[in-house]
């Protein structure tokens, strides 16, 4: 059985990838970069408006995180990319978007668009636990040194919650990244699409699907790195010392990549 | 006539269907220390908090340096709530000390007092810096500037917390049961910072089951019990002739 498989293709497709691999590659970083960013502003955004006193405010983020986490998020990529011009009456989603030297397809720009705005009502739960989490007489404390509302919740508040938000957060980018696979189904030239269209024409599957699971693995496994490195950061920020290295990897090593909440041991 | 810092006529205040506050009246001057004394539940924090509006009174008003505080007065004669802005104005010239510091722990103690007269006053951060370390010597903790309050005794806290509020040059300083959350070994390195400041002038108004504070440094006990004051008087009065059977009571528990 394993003889059916030609293992050189898969070695080819981890070791020795093409340009075009490449440039899906930047593809999918990017991608999930700039959808994490968009849905962590939302987040926020709406977590804010969801503690906010005017109830309109209050009901706009309420009806937000119902609607796109209650629904798939391949319909709501394909409703996004295919619908929002049409349901608004105007092009939000142009077919090229030209950025400085780079210009983006349509299909990328919807489906920045569509994860971001799911992302966001994901978030909305994460940062409101993370403000939740912190303590009552902190608030207080501001306000009777003559803080307004504004000015507490950036340099008191959301800078503690953020301790808080970060360990989740970075579970939320771990899935991000894997869902930009999605996008495929639009028409985003990324490394599942690579994969898909090199299986189309050699009828592999093993080869190239191995080929891409490989890659997303060690994207997720940077992360994982790039995270445990913030998440000390800020632990050091407050607990006035920094973990060994040692200490560090043990604590990325015994948690694993892919766990929802973890976070480092104190 | 002396100066009135803080005036708070008939203030009435409920949560719910509970009435914490039936009608508190009571004059503070400058450079006056209150202890306010009573059993849990009697109203004494939620008074001050009305002072610096944490809380919001139902009825009655109270005025700080002739201000009125958390309110203005429409031209018709009634009191509505003032904007957030003018809010917290009025609280630079209040300072709290809480029961639990409630210090911020993200920064360290130099960097907790210097954190409002930076963004809130707009002091250069030379000066407030130059001044947080003053403040810090002067609650005896010139050498923890750099350190964060995880790393600090409960009582080391609450001396950055009194020389936080400090910072902002408060007309009045609001204590809530400021030694209750500690070890009974390290009260006493808090009390003795805020008997300092009761001799140099500071007004300050204390929530309190210290009377050994009471007797160094109060110019005027405060007896509440269920949402009103019941007794008032000197230290002295207080340790020999309290005058309600509830005061005596009270000040037998704790005496």
């Amino acid at each position: 059985m394993l003889a059916a498989v030609d293992w050189h293709v898969v070695w080819v497709r981890i070791a020795h990838p093409n340009h075009v691999f490449f440039l899906a590659l930047t593809r999918t970083v990017y991608v999930a970069v700039i959808a994490q960013v968009m849905g962590v502003v939302l987040g926020v955004t709406a977590a804010l408006m969801r503690m906010s006193k005017a109830w309109p405010l209050r009901f706009l983020s309420g009806l937000y995180v119902w609607i796109f986490r209650g629904t798939p998020l391949l319909v709501q990529i394909f409703f996004i990319y295919y619908g929002a011009n049409q349901l608004l009456g105007f092009t939000l989603i142009p077919n090229t978007l030209n950025v400085g030297l780079f210009s983006l397809d349509g299909a990328v720009v919807g489906g920045i668009l569509a994860l971001g705005i799911n992302e966001g009502a994901y978030m909305r739960e994460i940062v409101r636990a993370g403000i939740d989490s912190i303590d009552k007489g902190q608030m207080e404390a501001a306000k009777s040194l003559g803080m307004r509302y504004g000015l507490a919740m950036r340099r008191i508040i959301l800078p503690q919650a953020a301790r808080v938000i970060v360990p989740p957060l970075g579970n939320e980018f771990n899935n991000m990244i894997k869902n930009t696979s999605l996008l495929f189904a639009i028409g985003v030239y990324e490394i599942f699409a690579d994969a898909e269209i090199g299986y189309s024409n050699s009828f592999q599957p093993v080869e190239y699907f191995l080929g891409v699971a490989f890659w997303y693995l060690v994207l997720t496994t940077v992360w994982t790195f790039i995270q445990a490195a913030i998440e000390r950061r800020l632990a050091a920020s407050e607990r006035g010392e920094e973990l060994s290295f040692r200490e560090r990897f043990e604590a990325v090593w015994n948690r694993g990549p892919n766990i929802r909440f973890g976070r480092l041991p104190r | 006539m002396t100066d009135i810092v803080m005036r708070a006529e008939d203030v009435h205040k409920r949560f719910g269907r509970l009435e914490v506050l039936k009608g508190v009246s009571l004059d503070v001057a400058k450079g006056e220390t209150i202890c306010i004394i009573g059993p849990s539940g009697s109203g004494k924090t939620t008074f001050i908090r009305c002072i610096n509006h944490l809380e919001k009174v139902d009825s009655g008003r109270i005025t700080v340096n002739g201000q009125l505080i958390g309110y203005r007065l429409r031209s018709d004669g009634s009191l509505v709530e003032d904007s957030e802005k003018s809010i917290a104005r009025q609280r630079t010239q209040i300072g709290m000390v809480f029961q639990r510091f409630n210090l911020f722990p993200h920064k360290t103690a130099l960097e907790n007092i210097m954190e409002a007269p930076v963004h809130v006053l707009g002091q250069s951060k030379e000066h407030a810096a130059e001044e947080g370390v003053r403040l810090l010597t002067r609650v005896g903790l010139a050498d923890k500037t750099g350190t964060y309050p995880g790393k600090l005794s409960g009582g080391q806290q609450q001396r950055v917390a009194i020389a936080r509020s400090l910072a902002m040059r408060p007309a009045l300083i609001l204590f809530d049961e400021p030694t209750s959350a500690l070890d009974p070994e390290v009260t006493g390195e808090v009390l003795s910072v805020m008997e300092e400041l009761a001799h140099e002038g500071m007004t300050m108004i204390v929530v309190t089951h210290e009377m050994g504070f009471a007797r160094e440094a109060a110019d005027r006990v405060v007896m509440m019990d269920d949402g009103v004051i019941i007794e008032e008087g000197t230290p002295e009065h207080f340790f020999l002739a309290p005058e309600q059977e509830r005061t005596k009571q009270f000040l037998s528990k704790i005496l």
